[in-house]
């Protein structure tokens, strides 16, 4: 039963077998082919990535509607040390959050006296664990795979936090930020229609924000998957070579893109034979660092500040990359 | 009256700006609208998700566009 779920909604073989169907007696193309494959490929993954994209993030809308971000504040204001720093991190998957509200949120956090660890916390794993992507995870490869990627992207909150709670780094935060007094706002109470429609304007907000990802991505990965031959991909990115998770956090960290334009890339990368790890450094880089967030960062803590967060987080995706390289066979 | 919207210039604060405008024309009302991008002075407002609507120095919604006519009805209290 659990088997027929995972595949028939979570990884849609009912559409894969239809795409299917369209490529071989509509377009009369060999499924084999390159040309039918990638076809193939493009059609499915991005029908399936739309479809699981809006059901999902309506469902975790109306569970995110219950944790706005004056709520996260409060609660966490009451924990302390690592708690406080785990609880930050488990909450960033769950409090709604836009890049564009990254510099007010960081304000609130700060001035309200919250460590800042904690609020580093929170910002690290916000954009880097999406309740969505865990399940888009499980849908393109399988849930061994998105439980073990939530657990690490908690874990790489936790500790870049944590280390940035330990390096006092008080004095690199602007000066502005601390003075900024800030008024103890309420939280909204909300009725059920009301948590409906935010639950409805997200899916909007997000899929008018990401479709452009999600259609480049799958394309890049259609490319991957059927034109670029295997063997340039493996001289570089193959599994073999030690510098190969290096390269790919690297090539991620200033790109721009939603977690899912870069899961399909991910998913073509494996197929390939590309390491697990290389391929989730790749996602995670691209996801949890990227130039615009930098920039928007640099307007309220000092360069020092700035520079070590992103040299903890590259270090620890990193890390997790050769990790997941070394026990890939646990997963696949 | 005096109307702030607090943003950091995304789209959607510009979309609010835009739907703010359209509800004064509307109802016939003369303020004026002062767009608020920088931190400092967004953070004086304790609001942590942006666009935020500001009316007469208190905080009416953050973290949404709101539609023309919510605006209506805001301002029309």
């Amino acid at each position: 039963m659990f088997n027929w779920i995972n595949n028939q909604i979570f990884k849609m073989e009912w559409l894969s077998n239809l795409v299917e169907k369209f490529v071989v007696n509509i377009c009369n193309l060999d499924i084999n082919s390159r040309l039918g494959a990638s076809i193939h490929f493009f059609i499915y993954d991005s029908i399936k990535i739309f479809i699981l994209l809006s059901v999902l993030i309506f469902l975790i809308s109306y569970v995110q509607s219950y944790f706005p971000p004056e709520r996260t504040k409060k609660i966490l204001g009451r924990f302390h040390g690592i708690g406080a720093n785990t609880l930050a991190a488990l909450l960033g998957t769950v409090t709604p959050f836009c890049s564009c509200s990254s510099i007010p949120l960081f304000i609130g956090f700060t001035s309200a006296g919250l460590p800042l660890g904690v609020t580093f916390s929170f910002l690290i794993s916000s954009p880097l664990v999406d309740l969505a992507s865990v399940i888009l995870l499980a849908s393109i490869f399988n849930w061994k795979i998105a439980i073990a990627y939530v657990i690490v992207g908690v874990i790489l909150a936790v500790i870049g936090g944590s280390t940035i709670d330990k390096l006092h780094m008080e004095e690199y935060v602007e000066e502005f930020v601390y003075s900024s007094n800030q008024l103890d706002s309420d939280v909204d109470e909300l009725k059920v229609k009301d948590r409906i429609d935010f639950s409805k304007q997200q899916v909007k907000d997000i899929v008018k924000r990401v479709w452009k990802y999600v259609l480049i991505g799958v394309f890049i990965g259609s490319l991957i998957h059927n034109y670029i031959p295997e063997n340039i991909i493996n001289s570089i990115l193959g599994k073999d070579k030690w510098y190969s998770v290096l390269i790919a956090t690297i090539v991620g960290i200033p790109m721009y893109a939603d977690i899912f334009g870069t899961l399909p890339i991910a998913e073509a990368l494996v197929a390939k034979g590309v390491g697990l790890g290389t391929a989730l450094s790749f996602m995670m880089a691209v996801t949890a660092l990227s130039l615009p967030s930098m920039i928007m960062l640099s307007k309220v803590v000092k360069k020092k500040l700035l520079g070590i967060f992103v040299i903890l987080v590259t270090t620890g995706i990193i890390i997790i990359g050769y990790t997941f390289n070394f026990i890939s066979y646990l997963f696949i | 009256m005096e109307i702030k919207i607090l943003g950091s210039g995304c789209k959607k604060c510009n979309e609010l700006e835009e739907n703010t405008k359209q509800a004064l024309k509307e109802i016939g009302l003369d303020a004026k609208v002062i767009k608020v991008t920088d931190f400092k002075e967004i953070a004086k407002y304790g609001v942590m998700t942006t666009p935020a609507l500001v009316v007469d120095e208190k905080v009416v919604s953050k973290g949404k566009v709101l539609k023309k006519d919510e605006i209506i009805e805001i301002l029309s209290k």
